[in-house]
């Protein structure tokens, strides 16, 4: 059993490596794809405060529906591959981030903006100054939970073509053998839990030592 | 028709009992995670790193231990509904103003008493949060266990996708959709009911 | 400096500020006064255009202030706000740099200011310009709050109630400091408090405000001497000392307004400091507020006349006698009559002067036994 394992590893290494790469590459794409439009959104979100009820309250029905289904529907409208599944990894990784960088801000005490406003900083100099580096750990937050989703999401992706590990899996699944399911489960748990460890730590490095709550120090 | 309506039951069923089970369980080690605050750090640590698998992993190992089937679906959903609901239990009870302990206490009640007339009652709110979430992301797990042999409506969804069949699709689609929005919706309600009482 | 013309301001139709006329002079110190919602803060408010008056004219240095930009005006006028002033994402260094940053002045020029700011209130610049506010004691986080409204040397500083959440001796300590700073300065300051003490303390003029009206614009003397109305008497009367029944610890029925100096105090300072708060002897306390010794009244006399004198540092001291303030109460009146001494000082565990107990105290104490029910009807 161990043998056959180990066998069956070894053949499908290069496959399992290419897997992972692919897994990586459009889960990273999603998600920077994702900061880049949500970030901006949310900020744009706390000056138009009636706007941001309405979209936050969409987000929250959207993020309600299962992965499969999302890929399901917007099959017809793109087609199956990559593609595809970087687009709706895209709209997922938006809703957390997008979350976080509008709470995060709105969250500030309006003391620091009232301080910040009476020394004479214009509306741009508060943000840049005092909000954003204020909210920085709270969007660095949605940005973990956005890029965990995503790698867990980019696994069901297989099933509309999106490579990945996914793929792996779903090829052991198909075959009923547990060694090549495992071989797609297992990397994919690793790099989840990894990418979650890591962003944690960067997160702490880039927030100044001011923020940084007693206890987690 | 009715082949819709009973997989739509047994989607609502794998969900629940994968949830009810985490809630039995969970509330349990949220109680005694207050009590140890020692073991609080790496327990909750441990719950959110199983949260970390993604979906179909989870589901994937689970099933060299529980074989095809719901069991495997079930017992995913477990393990992801942990975190929300140990993690809400432990943060509602701490949050509980130590004023109303002392007040239970000052009135002679034991600490068992306490914990089911004070503690819990209280941190309801907030365990009810909890479940809102983890039965919305059973939803999306019993859809995609699918693919290991799990019964429910991702049946009509996988097979839609795989024959590019859109009326197949939207049958399981729209009722997930719809168990997904009425669940939210119904328990956020019940929330800001006990919240307000 | 300021003036206020036909000032009126409404919030969604409550009237907030009914057709204020006011003149701030230049130089003094100005302290608005008043219970909560009287529009002391909104008037403060409206100086650096936070809040938009809705009828009438401001002028500052003669200039009607809609004339200029509102972030050009702030960048001019000192601003210090309530307890949170400082920004938690930046150092002690980047948060007084604020405006010199924003008026884009030279990195050198910056700097130095910036340790000349904290040298002047007697902190070591290379010991705070790198920390951040978390790491400073309440204290020590305003104290930076009023270096940065000092930082570009504006002529006006405006200031909402910055010492309300500190401790007692630690805001008696900063109030010395921010006086002290005016007068050498020579700057305005408007400053907003609900505590008549404070008002007293700092104020060359109090302005006593009412449901967003004037009741009386006078100096602390006057004010005190000769209250216009029965509300100005009521204001003033307030807060009187309330009698504690129950007492058994020593926290409780000590007074907390020691006269305090530090070791670099002028000589004359502070002899015009005990004659202003009637005392006889001053607690010396060091940067912690830990106790150093008393300087009395004698030991001035004794050294005055006879070598130069410039701190309080280099009279001799004398020490006193403490108790900690979680002692009880009858050992504190035990001590203080056996010893026939005239007053006990009351310090923490940590060795720094909270208060002091004295034969008053005991009467105080004694009278709130015997006549708590007169008292409660009050």
């Amino acid at each position: 059993m161990m043998n056959k394992s180990i066998a069956i590893l070894q053949k499908n290494w290069p496959l399992l490596q290419t897997a992972f790469l692919e897994h990586i590459q459009i889960s990273f794409f999603s998600v920077v794809i994702g900061i880049i439009i949500s970030v901006p959104l949310g900020i744009l979100l706390t000056r138009l405060p009636r706007l941001a009820k309405r979209v936050m309250a969409v987000m929250g029905i959207l993020q309600t529906v299962p992965s499969m289904v999302m890929f399901g529907l917007l099959l017809p409208v793109t087609g199956i591959g990559k593609p595809t599944a970087v687009i709706v990894l895209t709209v997922y990784s938006i809703l957390p981030i997008l979350r976080n960088t509008y709470t995060g801000i709105t969250e500030v005490s309006p003391g620091y903006i009232e301080a910040a406003t009476g020394m004479g900083m214009n509306s741009l100099q508060t943000l840049f100054r005092v909000e954003l580096p204020l909210a920085l750990p709270v969007i660095v937050t949605g940005i973990r939970l956005s890029s965990v989703y995503i790698i867990s999401w980019a696994t069901v992706a297989a099933i509309i073509g999106g490579g990945g590990l996914g793929d792996v899996i779903y090829t052991g699944l198909d075959r009923y053998n547990h060694t090549v399911v495992l071989m797609g489960a297992i990397p994919a748990s690793l790099l989840a839990i990894a990418t979650s460890f890591v962003i944690g730590r960067l997160a702490r490095l880039a927030i100044p030592r001011g923020l940084r709550r007693e206890g987690n120090a | 028709m009715l082949e819709l309506i009973q997989r739509a039951a047994v989607h609502l069923l794998i969900s629940l009992s994968g949830v009810v089970l985490a809630t039995v369980i969970g509330v349990v080690i949220g109680v005694i995670l207050t009590r140890v605050p020692k073991l609080a750090g790496p327990v909750i640590g441990i719950v959110e790193v199983l949260q970390t698998i993604p979906s179909l992993a989870m589901l994937s190992i689970l099933l060299v231990f529980f074989g095809l089937g719901n069991m495997t679906a079930v017992m995913a959903i477990f393990f992801y509904s942990l975190l929300p609901i140990v993690r809400n239990t432990y943060t509602g009870i701490l949050a509980l103003e130590p004023a109303l302990l002392e007040a239970g206490r000052g009135m002679g009640m034991s600490s068992l008493q306490i914990l089911f007339q004070v503690e819990l009652p209280n941190a309801i709110p907030v365990i009810v949060s909890g479940l809102r979430i983890s039965l919305i992301t059973a939803y999306g797990i019993v859809t995609i266990s699918v693919l290991v042999g799990g019964g429910g409506l991702g049946r009509y969804v996988y097979r839609g996708i795989q024959m590019a069949d859109m009326a197949m699709l939207f049958t399981g689609a729209i009722p997930i959709c719809l168990m997904a929005f009425l669940t939210d919706l119904l328990l956020n309600r019940l929330e800001q009911k006990l919240l307000h009482r | 400096m300021v003036t206020f013309d036909n000032v009126t301001k409404s919030f969604s139709g409550h009237t907030v500020i009914s057709d204020l006329s006011l003149e701030i002079p230049r130089g003094q110190f100005t302290v608005l006064i008043g219970p909560s919602g009287c529009g002391k803060t909104t008037s403060l408010k409206m100086i650096n255009r936070l809040i938009e008056p809705s009828k009438g004219s401001i002028f500052v240095d003669g200039q009607n202030i809609t004339k200029v930009s509102p972030v050009d005006l702030r960048r001019q006028i000192g601003y210090v706000i309530q307890q949170i002033g400082l920004f938690p994402n930046m150092t002690i260094e980047q948060n007084i740099e604020v405006v010199p940053r924003l008026l884009k002045w030279p990195k050198e020029k910056r700097h130095q200011r910036t340790r000349e700011l904290l040298e002047m209130v007697g902190m070591d610049p290379k010991e705070y310009l790198g920390r951040y506010p978390s790491e400073l004691s309440g204290g020590q986080q305003q104290r930076i709050g009023v270096l940065r409204a000092l930082a570009v040397a504006p002529p006006l500083i405006l200031m909402d109630e910055p010492f309300g959440a500190l401790d007692p001796i630690t805001r008696e300590s900063l109030q010395d400091e921010v006086k002290k700073l005016q007068t050498s300065l020579g700057i305005t300051v408007v400053f907003v408090t609900h505590d008549i003490d404070e008002a007293v303390k700092l104020a060359d003029r109090i302005i006593l405000m009412k449901d967003g009206e004037i009741v009386q614009n006078a100096p602390p003397e006057t004010l005190l001497a000769h209250p216009a109305n029965d509300y100005v008497r009521e204001f003033i009367g307030k807060k009187r000392m309330k009698a504690n029944y129950d007492v058994d610890l020593v926290r409780e029925i000590m007074n907390p307004r020691v006269v305090t100096t530090t070791r670099d105090k002028g000589f004359a300072e502070s002899i015009n400091l005990m004659r202003k708060r009637n005392v006889d002897s001053l607690v010396v306390l060091d940067k912690e507020g830990r106790l150093e010794g008393v300087v009395t009244v004698e030991n001035l006399r004794a050294v005055a006349g006879k070598q130069h004198i410039a701190q309080i540092g280099e009279v001799e001291m004398k020490s006193v006698p403490t108790i900690s303030m979680n002692a009880q109460a009858r050992e504190a009146f035990d001590t203080l009559i056996t010893e026939k001494l005239p007053f006990l000082l009351v310090v923490d565990s940590k060795d720094r002067v909270k208060g002091l107990v004295s034969k008053t105290s005991l009467v105080k104490a004694l009278a709130g036994v015997v006549w708590r029910d007169d008292e409660d009807d009050e």
